[in-house]
C-alpha cells in the first residue's frame, strides 16, 4: 500500500466538502466540564477515605469511634441531606416549568436544610472538641475530622453558591445561563449526598463496629 | 508594648529582616543580578510604553494561542532558573572532595536540589507541555478556541502564581530542604520548622489549581469541539496523546492536592496524618504522593510522544505507521500508569507479593511504549526523510529514550532496585527519560510549530548547534551518573571523601552540564537570530513543512478566530487530504464570528492567590484573611458578569482573509 | 441581558436531561430505604459477626450510590454522548485502585515493618 498517494475512502472525490459554510456552533461543554470537575473532587475524597481506612483504627490510646459517635445524631443529619437532595430535585422540576418563584422557594428550602446539616455537624464537632477528642488527639481523629470536615466545607461552599444563584435568578430570571448554573449546582449538591453515603457507612457505621 | 508586639505579629507573622538571606554571598550575588536584570526589563517596558499593550493584548487575553505562548515563556524562563540550580550542583559535586568543601554549604545545597526538581517538573515541563497543548489542540481539531477561554487564562496565571512563590522563596526566607516530593517526617513541622516547606506546599497547591482546570478545559475541548467529521479515530495523534494526558491530569492532580493538603494540616494545625507519634503513618504520604507521581510521569511524556508522531510522519512524508496501535498503546499506558506507583518505594518493606505485583506491572507498561518506538521506526522506513531540526530531535530521542527505558526496566526488578534505590543510577535513569523524552520532544515541538505561531521558521543552523550540544552534553552529563550509581553513590550528597576515581566521573558530568549550558545558550541565540532574519525565514503559506494536520490549513500566525470557516474532516491527516483534493480556500461569503471577550478576572484572582499564599507561608493571618475574603468577593463578582462574548464583524474577517490571499499570492 | 445571543435561541438548556417528579420520588424512596436498613443493622446489632455487618452495609452503600447516580444525577449512557458515564466509570476504577491499593500496600508495610503495632482488622 502506497503511503504517499491518497486513495479516497468512499464516494465521489469531487463531492467532498472541506469546510462548513453555515454557522458552526459546537455544543457548550459546561455540563461535561463540571462533571469532570466533580470526578476530580471525587478523587480528593477517595484519598481522604483511603487515609481514614489506613489510620481509622490508630487511636493512640485515645477515644475510639464506638465511644464517640452518636448514631441517632448522624441519622438525623443524614435525613437532612437526603431531604435537601429531593427538595433540590423539586427546584429543578420548577425550573423546567419556567417558574422562577417556585424555583427560588425550593432552593431556599434546600439551603435551609443544608444549614441545618452544617449546624448539627458543627454541634457534633464542638462536642468532640469539648471531650478532648480534637483532630490533634490521634491519627484516627485527624483522618475523621479531615474527611468529615472536607465534606462539610463542600456543603458550606454549596450554600454560598446557592445564595449567589438565588440573587442571580432574581436579577435575570431563568435565562439559559442561569439554568446551566442551576444544573451544575444540582450535580454538585447530589454529588455531596453521594459522598455522604460513603461517610456515614464507612466512617460512622463501620466506626462503631467492634 | 505587648499589644504592639501582637499587632506586628498579626501583620507580619514570622517575616522579619532576618528572612533576607544576606549571609549567603551566592544568593546576594544572584539577587543583585536578578534585580539589575529585572529593573532593566521593567524600565525598558515602561520606556517603550508597552505595559498597556501587554495588559490588553496578552495578560487579559483569553485567546488560546496567546495563552499558549505565555505558558511557553514562563516555562523557558523557569528553565533558566532550574538549569542554574543544576549547574551549581554539578560544580559543587565535582569540587567537594576530601578537604575541599566546595562553595555551597549543605543547608543551601539541599534547597538547590529541591528547587531544581520542583521547578523542572512543575514550572518547566508542565507549562511547556500545557503551552504546546493549548496552542495546538484547538488548531488541530479545527476549533476557534478552547471550551472555557476564561478558565484558560485563569489557569495560566495560577501556574505563574505558583512559580512566583517559588521565586520569592529564593530571596525572602528559604526553600524546602527536603527533596522534590517533601517526604515526612523530614518535611514535618518538627524537622522543618522554617518557611521552606510552606513555600513548597502553597506554590504547588496554587499551581495545582491551574493545572487541574487546564486539564478539564482541554479535555472538554477535545471531546466537544472537534470539527464536523473528525471522529475519535480521525483525530491527530498529538490530540490523542493530549487527550490521555489531560485524563491523567484530571484523575491524578486531585491526589496531589489531597496529600499536600494533609501535610499542610499537619504543619499548620498539628494534626497527626504523617507524624511518628499519635498513630500517624509517614508511609501513607509516600503511598499517596506516588499515586499522583507515577501518572505525572506519563502526563509529561505522552504529549511528547504525540509531538514525535507528528514530526516523524511530516518529515518522512508518510502517514504515521500503525495509527490505531499508537492510539491503543496510549490508552493502555494511561490506564496502566495507575498500577505501578509502588515501584518508587520497593525498598520500604512491602514484602514479596506486593513488590512482585508492581514489578510486573512496571515491566508490562514498557510494552506499549516499545510498540510506539517501532511505529516511529516503521514510519521512517522507506520514507523520504527530511532531516530538519525537529527530525534530529526525534532521532536523538529514539536512541536516548531507548537507553533510558532499558535502565527503567532494570529498576523495575525489585531485587535490582534494592541495590540501586536512591543511587545516582536512578537519577541518571529519570533524567535519561525526562531529558531524552520530554525535553527533546518539547524542542522538537517548539521548532516544528514555531513558524505556525510566529510566521517565520527558526534558523536551522543554530537549531542544529543547540541539538548537538544538548545531545552530546546529555551523554557526558548523565552516563557518568550511571557509573557512579553502580559504584554505590547515593543521590543528594553535597560532599564526598577523597576518591580520585569517583571525582573523575563527577568532573566528566560537570563538563557535560557545561555543554548543555551551551545548548541552551544556542537555543536562545537561535530565537534572536531567527527574529532578525525573519524576512528570509518568513512562512507565507501557513504550511512550511508540507504538513498533514489541520493546524497547517490556516495562516501563520493564525488569525484570532483560527478558521474563517470551520473545516469539515473526512479522513485522518485532514489537511493532507485537502491538499490531495486541490482544496481551494473560500475567498468570500464570510460571516461574523462569535468570540469570547478578554477579561482581567484571571490575573486578578491569581494575583490575590499569590498574596494569600505568601501570607500563609509567613503566618500573616490578617493579610491571609483579607486576601481570602478578596478572593471570594472577586470570584463571586465575576459570576455576575454575563456579558462575556462579542462578534468579530464579517468585514473584519474579510479584511484579514484578503490579506491572507495576498500573502499566498506572493508565494512563488 | 435580553439582547444576549442565547436569548435568540430557544431558552431551554439544550443538553440537560429532563427530570420528572416520578423519577425523583422513586429515587428518594429507595434512598430512604437503603439508608434506614444499614442504620438499623448497626444500631440494633442484627448480625453477630462484624464481618457480615460490614459487608452488608458496604453493599447497601454501593447500591444506594447507584440509586443516587441514576435518579438524582440522571446518569445514563446517552447524556453528553456517553462521556459522562465513561468519566464516571474511569473515576470509579481509579477510586477503587486508590482505596484498595492503599489499604493493601499499607497493610503489608505495617505487617512487615511494624509487627508489634498490628491491631488493624481492616486488612
Amino acid at each position: 500500500m502506497s503511503e504517499t498517494t491518497y486513495t479516497p475512502e468512499s464516494g465521489d472525490v469531487e463531492a467532498l466538502e472541506f469546510h462548513v459554510t453555515e454557522d458552526h456552533h459546537p455544543e457548550t461543554g459546561t455540563l461535561l466540564g463540571f462533571w469532570l470537575y466533580l470526578m476530580s473532587d471525587c478523587l480528593i475524597f477517595a484519598c481522604l477515605f483511603a487515609t481514614y481506612g489506613v489510620l481509622g483504627r490508630s487511636y493512640a490510646g485515645g477515644p475510639t469511634g464506638a465511644e464517640l459517635f452518636d448514631l441517632p445524631l448522624v441519622a438525623i443529619n443524614t435525613s437532612f441531606l437526603l431531604l435537601s437532595s429531593i427538595t433540590y430535585g423539586f427546584a429543578m422540576l420548577e425550573t423546567q416549568r419556567k417558574r422562577v418563584g417556585a424555583t427560588i422557594g425550593w432552593l431556599a428550602v434546600t439551603g435551609l436544610l443544608g444549614v441545618a446539616f452544617l449546624g448539627l455537624e458543627l454541634y457534633e464537632f464542638a462536642h468532640l472538641l469539648n471531650e478532648g477528642a480534637g483532630p490533634q488527639r490521634s491519627a484516627f481523629l485527624t483522618s475523621f475530622f479531615a474527611l468529615v470536615g472536607t465534606h462539610g466545607l463542600h456543603v458550606l461552599f454549596g450554600i454560598i453558591w446557592l445564595v449567589v444563584l438565588v440573587v442571580q435568578l432574581r436579577k435575570h430570571g431563568l435565562i439559559v445561563e442561569n439554568q446551566r448554573r442551576l444544573f451544575c449546582l444540582s450535580m454538585f449538591w447530589h454529588f455531596l449526598d453521594v459522598v455522604w453515603i460513603g461517610v456515614f457507612t464507612f466512617v460512622y457505621l463501620m466506626g462503631v463496629l467492634p | 508594648m505587648l499589644e504592639q508586639l501582637d499587632l506586628t505579629q498579626l501583620i507580619f507573622g514570622r517575616l522579619s529582616w532576618d528572612a533576607i538571606p544576606l549571609h549567603d554571598p551566592v544568593i546576594v550575588a544572584t539577587f543583585v543580578v536578578v534585580a539589575i536584570g529585572g529593573a532593566a526589563l521593567l524600565g525598558a517596558l515602561t520606556y517603550y510604553r508597552v505595559w498597556g499593550y501587554l495588559w490588553k493584548e496578552w495578560f487579559t487575553s483569553i485567546d488560546h494561542k496567546k495563552i499558549g505562548i505565555m505558558y511557553m515563556v514562563l516555562g523557558l524562563v523557569m528553565l533558566l532558573r532550574g538549569f542554574a540550580d543544576a549547574i551549581m550542583m554539578r560544580i559543587q559535586q565535582a569540587w567537594a572532595f576530601g578537604d575541599a568543601t566546595g562553595y555551597l554549604p549543605p543547608d543551601h545545597y539541599d534547597q538547590i536540589f529541591t528547587a531544581h526538581g520542583v521547578i523542572m517538573i512543575f514550572f518547566v515541563a508542565m507549562p511547556l507541555i500545557t503551552g504546546i497543548m493549548n496552542y495546538i489542540i484547538p488548531l488541530q481539531i479545527g476549533a476557534r478556541d478552547v471550551a472555557f477561554p476564561f478558565l484558560n487564562n485563569f489557569s495560566f496565571w495560577m501556574t505563574a502564581s505558583g512559580a512566583a512563590l517559588v521565586m520569592a522563596s529564593l530571596f525572602i526566607g528559604e526553600f524546602a530542604k527536603t527533596g522534590w516530593l517533601a517526604y515526612p517526617p523530614l518535611s514535618g513541622i518538627m524537622e522543618s520548622p522554617g518557611v521552606g516547606v510552606d513555600y513548597y506546599l502553597w506554590a504547588l497547591q496554587i499551581a495545582g489549581v491551574g493545572t487541574l482546570l487546564s486539564g478539564i478545559n482541554l479535555l472538554v475541548t477535545i471531546v466537544k469541539m472537534r470539527a464536523p467529521g473528525m471522529n475519535l479515530m480521525k483525530m491527530p495523534v498529538f490530540t490523542w496523546t493530549s487527550l490521555c494526558t489531560n485524563v491523567l491530569i484530571v484523575a491524578a492532580f486531585p491526589v496531589l492536592t489531597a496529600v499536600l493538603g494533609m501535610l499542610l494540616l499537619d504543619r499548620y494545625l498539628g494534626t497527626a496524618f504523617f507524624t511518628n507519634d499519635l498513630g500517624g503513618n509517614v508511609m501513607m504520604y509516600i503511598n499517596l504522593i506516588w499515586i499522583w507521581g507515577h501518572p505525572e510521569v506519563y502526563i509529561l511524556i505522552l504529549p511528547a510522544f504525540g509531538i514525535f508522531s507528528e514530526v516523524v510522519s511530516t518529515y518522512s512524508g508518510k502517514r504515521l505507521f500503525g495509527y490505531a496501535s499508537m492510539v491503543y498503546a496510549t490508552v493502555v499506558i494511561t490506564v496502566l500508569s495507575y498500577m505501578v506507583w509502588l515501584h518508587h518505594f520497593f525498598t520500604m518493606g512491602s514484602g514479596a507479593s506486593v513488590n512482585s505485583f508492581f514489578g510486573i506491572t512496571t515491566m508490562i507498561i514498557s510494552i506499549p511504549t516499545g510498540a510506539k518506538i517501532f511505529n516511529w521506526l516503521f514510519t521512517m522506513y522507506r520514507g523520504r526523510i527530511r532531516f530538519e531540526v525537529p527530525m534530529l530531535w526525534t532521532i536523538g530521542f529514539i536512541i536516548t529514550f531507548v537507553i533510558g527505558g532499558m535502565t527503567g526496566v532494570l529498576l523495575a526488578v525489585p531485587p535490582a532496585d534494592f541495590v540501586l534505590h536512591n543511587s545516582l543510577f536512578l537519577v541518571a535513569h529519570f533524567h535519561n527519560v525526562i531529558i531524552g523524552g520530554v525535553l527533546f520532544g518539547l524542542f522538537a515541538g517548539i521548532t516544528y510549530w514555531y513558524p505556525k505561531a510566529f510566521g517565520y521558521k527558526l534558523d536551522p543552523f543554530w537549531g542544529k548547534m543547540s541539538f548537538w550540544f544538548w545531545t552530546i552534553g546529555f551523554y557526558f552529563a548523565f552516563m557518568p551518573l550511571y557509573v557512579l550509581g553502580l559504584m554505590g553513590v547515593t543521590r543528594r550528597m553535597s560532599q564526598f571523601e577523597e576518591d580520585a576515581a569517583m571525582q573523575f566521573w563527577f568532573q566528566v558530568a560537570a563538563f557535560g552540564a557545561f555543554l548543555i549550558a551551551l545548548g541552551i545558550l544556542f537555543f536562545i541565540v537561535q530565537l534572536v537570530v531567527s527574529h532578525r532574519r525573519r524576512d528570509q525565514l518568513r512562512d507565507t503559506t501557513g504550511d512550511p513543512w508540507d504538513g498533514r494536520t489541520l493546524e497547517w490549513a490556516t495562516s501563520s500566525p493564525p488569525p484570532q478566530y483560527n478558521f474563517a470557516f470551520t473545516p469539515r474532516v473526512h479522513d485522518l491527516d485532514a489537511w493532507w487530504q485537502m491538499k490531495q483534493h486541490k482544496y481551494r480556500r473560500p475567498e468570500q461569503g464570510f460571516k461574523a464570528i462569535h468570540m469570547p471577550k478578554n477579561t482581567a478576572a484571571g490575573i486578578i484572582l491569581a494575583g490575590i492567590s499569590t498574596v494569600l499564599g505568601f501570607a500563609l507561608v509567613w503566618h500573616m493571618w490578617l493579610l491571609a484573611g483579607v486576601s481570602f475574603a478578596a478572593l471570594l468577593a472577586v470570584a463571586i463578582g465575576h459570576t455576575f458578569n454575563y456579558d462575556r462574548d462579542y462578534h468579530i464583524p464579517a468585514e473584519e474577517v474579510e479584511r484579514v482573509e484578503a490579506e491572507r490571499t495576498r500573502m499566498l499570492a506572493s508565494h512563488v | 441581558m435580553s439582547d444576549h445571543h442565547d436569548a435568540a435561541h430557544d431558552d431551554v438548556l439544550p443538553d440537560a436531561p429532563h427530570s420528572t417528579f416520578k423519577g425523583y420520588m422513586t429515587g428518594f424512596v429507595l434512598a430512604v430505604v437503603l439508608t434506614v436498613i444499614p442504620f438499623w443493622v448497626v444500631m440494633a446489632d442484627v448480625f453477630e459477626s462484624t464481618g457480615v455487618t460490614a459487608l452488608v452495609i458496604l453493599s447497601l452503600a454501593a447500591v444506594q450510590i447507584v440509586v443516587h447516580m441514576i435518579y438524582f444525577l440522571h446518569m445514563n449512557f446517552r447524556s453528553q454522548g456517553g462521556w459522562n458515564m465513561l468519566a464516571l466509570i474511569f473515576t470509579a476504577v481509579i477510586v477503587f485502585i486508590t482505596l484498595a491499593g492503599s489499604l493493601w500496600v499499607m497493610y503489608h508495610l505495617n505487617v512487615n515493618m511494624m509487627p508489634g503495632m498490628m491491631q488493624d482488622p481492616w486488612g
